[in-house]
């Protein structure tokens, strides 16, 4: 059977590239009036002969059709010829014919118009780009024409999709294929034998895609196929279900990573040094604003090290927030030890002119941050989509966690640090530099805040309100998870994130976040350290 | 310490010396004509307002290239309410009463309007307001050059019902009283148009909100029903960054579940990577994409006073456009910058729009616009996709609110009334 399969396969390739080499002329020649069609009328009549194109079945006429749904397809101003066209450099366009993709030379970018498209209009190109490469020699190609051929689910696609299948080799293709067809069928006017099969096979599949066809199929089922219907819609839901479970667990985690990053230098400052600092979401912003500057000149100077940009901000972006961390401390904090009040308000107005100062630089609107090949996108296990992203961002937060443990468990200066927060006065004694400690301390804390800014500017505005947004939080999950305990705020800032994430689905994100603040309150009146409290003398001190 | 204390102080000084060169006089000695502009520069709503108080700089600027206005010179008083709502009706007070200016333009949030309306009416004094509202208002000295509802939200509805055939609507908004009276509006219209109250989801997140993974999936959960779905959101300003990015990442394209927003334009976009984002859209009443004469030129201007190429314009700039030019014409009609003569003299001025059409000024203190729909494109920028064949006149008492469905207003003797009633005959129903 297979090598019949393969066989028939082969066979089909030959005839079809013997046709293609024998019938090119003829049919480009044939195509030619179809592709001018593209660019006259409305939507509809662009819709209609990109419906023309692909009842050819010709393969000639897919790079128009790309070009179409990637606004890459212009029209001469002048005689309506239709062309390729891609930006040069000033404002004009190198274009290239659609049929024969020979170069036709640059013009000015008035010289020729766009091809407008519209979502509809793009949906039509994706299902007749589906039709022409389902035989694709690209495993990738046509997979994503199984792709657009189950989402357009189409009963007159069947005749292709069985060709198609009993050509296919590879065994995932193969299974996206037997899906479309599945689709197709419920669609077709096919016996419910059919249909039953087809019921199975998109239940087999489980997603919320299939479970969209089926739902969409139910009102037409009929009194045969409807106990089937509904059995598959509930073996679907119920298996929904559970991952739906697991994917709020995995986005509590991912939002327990970010007040973990945001909390973290926080955790140092305030925690452990007892310094109320208002303006610590303004580090967590510089951080962000040096990832925007070291892409910026990237981009201008080597973009081929776009996608190293993160990593080489990552130092940088410590060394910033560390360095002003360390001014600050120097310049006006350790002037105000003891007084809590005066910190407060001398770090929140600093928080203020750090903003505005920002703003006075770089303007007041979101500036772009891109995001590297490697941190967009998503992939799926079983039912979860799991986007990059997030993914990375609670590594990179499980790794500074380490590593800030480590620094404070096992170097001299972590030594150091706890003896000058436990005992200062002995400290000193022992020969400790205190102030030194101090400002190195709160340097740290601060270049921590700088590395989470990089982390942020993968996922929110980079502008000058960044650190407004987190500082709540952050003081949230540090009192939350204890005082001065490095793992209270890894267990806060897991526990608040997975916590918000199970509310929100019931009580919305507002209420939720309402609900999550009463909660601390009422936790901390009945244990007012926190959930890890330090115990000991230096609790007194 | 004193030496960063110092540093921070001066700072904040030039900070503050900046606000003060741009409102101090230019030419002090001649008498002026004030135009009073109240946008905050700093705080949260910076990042759209300053962009409003630099196009006010420009169109006076070039107002005063031609000549000024009735023989005198135009001078603008640039104060910053920082973003504080209380703090925006003491700035109005204080360009009223201090500055003495003859109009003013302003505000953003419609909190923001709502805390200087009292003030206004209590001076008599005239606000432009450039900025897309909720409607459910009108003031006699309030002149919303932005668009109500019925000028953005419902052809936006429309259009998705017709050509995209949604059946499944997600209303998403922040939680605030545009997006709740605007949500309010559509759900009415929704229903009235047949949509069942399951095929209709409404979210509100908190302003700012930034980790939108539980409510992107939601959504994708919601639209796997078997029913074209589409989200219209009123998500506000800075939230959308990481809305979009959650929605290309979670791979939802515009084909599958399109968005139409009402706040993003193209300011928001430029913060953000559009390539996954083709295809959702925008109603507004102006696209930078608007291939007019008036529009290059307005461009044109706008980069050559910014000094920056890359900067874009956006909807509420050309309302201010708009509204500076009928102020313009209002006064030199009326010759005189009284309010109550300006007030008058404003109703039926008629002015070029950017998008090559007449705007006016109709009786109930809003403007006509054309409607125009824009897909998102990768150099984040729109394209129009649907335009209203005609102007739409702005109603600020919607049809779709049974508390709002008989109030009209209507400013012109001898009615001259925000909030007539029509079914009772008498002015003054609720609202303002």
């Amino acid at each position: 059977m297979i090598r019949m399969n393969r066989l028939l396969c082969i066979a089909i390739l030959i005839l079809s590239a013997a046709l293609a080499a024998g019938k090119a002329s003829a049919q480009s020649a044939d195509l030619k009036p179809l592709i001018a069609a593209l660019a006259v009328g409305n939507f509809a009549d662009r819709e209609k002969a990109v419906a023309a194109l692909a009842a050819t079945g010709d393969p000639a006429a897919v790079p128009a059709l790309n070009a179409l749904a990637e606004g890459d397809l212009y029209a001469h101003k002048s005689d309506k010829a239709v062309v390729i066209a891609k930006k040069a450099p000033g404002r004009s366009f190198s274009l290239t014919d659609p049929l024969t993709g020979a170069d036709l030379g640059t013009v000015n970018s008035r010289e020729v118009s766009k091809v407008k498209v519209n979502n509809g209009l793009r949906r039509s190109i994706r299902t007749a780009l589906a039709g022409l490469t389902l035989m694709s020699p690209d495993r990738n190609i046509r997979l994503t024409a199984a792709d657009g051929i189950f989402k357009a689910g189409q009963a007159d696609s069947i005749e292709a999709l069985d060709a198609a299948i009993a050509a296919e080799q590879d065994a995932e293709v193969k299974t996206l294929m037997q899906e479309a067809r599945a689709v197709a069928v419920l669609s077709s006017e096919l016996p419910a034998e059919a249909k039953t099969e087809a019921l199975d096979i998109l239940a087999l599949r489980g997603d919320r895609d299939a479970l969209s066809v089926i739902l969409g199929f139910r009102p037409s089922a009929g009194e045969e196929l409807s106990a089937q219907t509904d059995a598959a819609i509930a073996r679907i839901e119920g298996s929904l279900a559970n991952w739906e479970a697991a994917q709020n667990i995995w986005y509590g985690i991912s939002l327990g990573s970010v007040l973990l990053l945001a909390a973290i230098g926080l955790a140092i400052t305030f925690g452990v040094m007892g310094v109320i600092n208002m303006a610590h979401g303004e580090m967590v912003m510089l951080g962000a604003y040096t990832t925007f500057v070291v892409q910026e000149f990237i981009r201008n100077s080597a973009p081929a090290l776009f996608d190293y940009s993160l990593a080489i901000a990552l130092p940088l972006a410590f060394l910033v927030s560390a360095s002003v961390g360390l001014c600050i401390e120097r310049g006006i904090i350790r002037h105000l030890y003891g007084r809590p009040l005066e910190t407060l308000l001398a770090t929140w107005g600093l928080s203020l002119v750090l903003q505005q100062a920002v703003r006075t630089i770089f303007g007041p609107t979101n500036r772009e941050v891109g995001n590297p090949e490697w941190m967009s996108g998503a992939f799926e296990i079983g039912h979860m989509t799991i986007t990059y992203n997030r993914m990375w961002i609670i590594l990179f937060s499980l790794l500074v966690f380490g590593v800030l443990l480590l620094v404070l468990r096992k170097t001299s200066f972590g030594l150091q640090m706890r003896a000058v927060t436990q005992n200062r006065a002995m400290a000193a004694s022992m020969g400790i530099r205190t102030p030194w400690i101090d400002g190195l301390t709160f340097a740290l804390g601060s270049g921590v805040a700088g590395l989470a800014g990089v982390a942020l500017s993968q996922i929110d505005n980079v502008s000058p309100n960044l650190g407004q947004g987190y500082i709540i939080d952050s003081f949230m999950v540090v009192v939350f998870g204890g005082v001065g305990n490095l793992w209270g705020t890894f267990v806060g800032a897991m526990t608040l994130g997975v916590v918000n994430k199970f509310l929100e689905p019931y009580a919305g994100a507002v209420l939720g976040k309402i609900l999550v603040l009463v909660f601390i309150i009422l936790f901390i009146q009945k244990r007012p350290r926190g959930l890890f409290a330090l115990k000991g003398r230096s609790v007194e001190a | 310490m004193k030496k960063i204390g110092n540093l921070g102080q001066a700072a904040l000084a030039a900070v503050i010396g900046a606000g003060l060169t741009i409102g101090s006089p230019v030419q002090a000695q001649e008498e002026t004509i004030k135009v009073g502009v109240l946008h905050s520069l700093s705080g949260t709503m910076a990042i759209s307002e300053t962009t409003l108080k630099d196009v006010m700089l420009m169109l006076i600027e070039d107002q005063n290239k031609k000549g000024g206005l009735l023989g005198k010179k135009l001078e603008a008083v640039v104060v910053d309410p920082a973003s504080d709502w209380p703090l925006f009706a003491e700035k109005a007070r204080e360009l009223i009463e201090v500055n003495k200016v003859a109009a003013t333009f302003g505000c953003w949030t419609s909190v923001s309007r709502k805390s200087v309306l009292p003030v206004f009416e209590e001076l008599n004094s005239v606000l432009f307001y450039p900025v897309q509202y909720e409607g459910e208002e009108s003031s006699k000295n309030i002149f919303y050059t932005g668009a109500a509802p019925n000028q953005q939200a419902i052809p936006a509805v429309d259009y998705l019902m017709e050509t995209e055939s949604v059946e499944r609507w997600v209303l998403a908004g922040t939680d605030y009283v545009y997006p709740r009276t605007t949500n309010k509006i559509l759900e009415q219209y929704l229903k009235d148009k047949g949509v069942a109250e399951e095929d209709i989801m409404i979210n509100y997140t908190p302003f700012g909100h930034s980790d939108w993974q539980t409510i992107v999936s939601d959504i994708k959960a919601f639209g796997s029903a078997g029913k074209k779905t589409a989200v219209v959101s009123t998500i506000n300003g800075d939230a959308n960054v990481p809305f979009y990015k959650e929605l290309g990442n979670q791979g939802i394209s515009a084909e599958d579940i399109p968005v139409v927003a009402f706040s993003v334009g193209e300011e928001e976009l430029a913060g953000l990577d559009t390539a996954p984002l083709v295809g959702h859209l925008a109603a507004w009443n102006y696209f930078m994409s608007v291939d007019t004469d008036e529009n290059a030129e307005f461009i044109e201007k706008w980069h050559a006073f910014i000094g920056d190429e890359k900067r874009v314009t956006n909807d509420p700039m050309e309302a201010h456009y708009i509204g500076f030019n009928m102020w313009v014409k209002a006064v030199e009609k009326a010759g005189t910058t009284d309010p109550d003569a300006v007030i008058d003299a404003l109703v039926g001025v008629a002015v070029a729009n950017l998008s090559g059409g007449m705007s006016s000024m109709g009786p109930n203190h809003h403007i006509t616009k054309p409607v125009l729909i824009g897909e998102i494109q990768d150099d984040g920028q729109f394209e129009t996709v649907f335009e209203t064949p005609g102007l739409v006149l702005g109603d600020e008492w919607s049809d779709y609110l049974p508390e709002s469905k008989p109030l009209i207003s209507d400013w012109r003797a001898p009615l001259s009334c925000g909030n007539f009633n029509v079914d009772t005959g008498k002015c003054g129903g609720q609202g303002t």
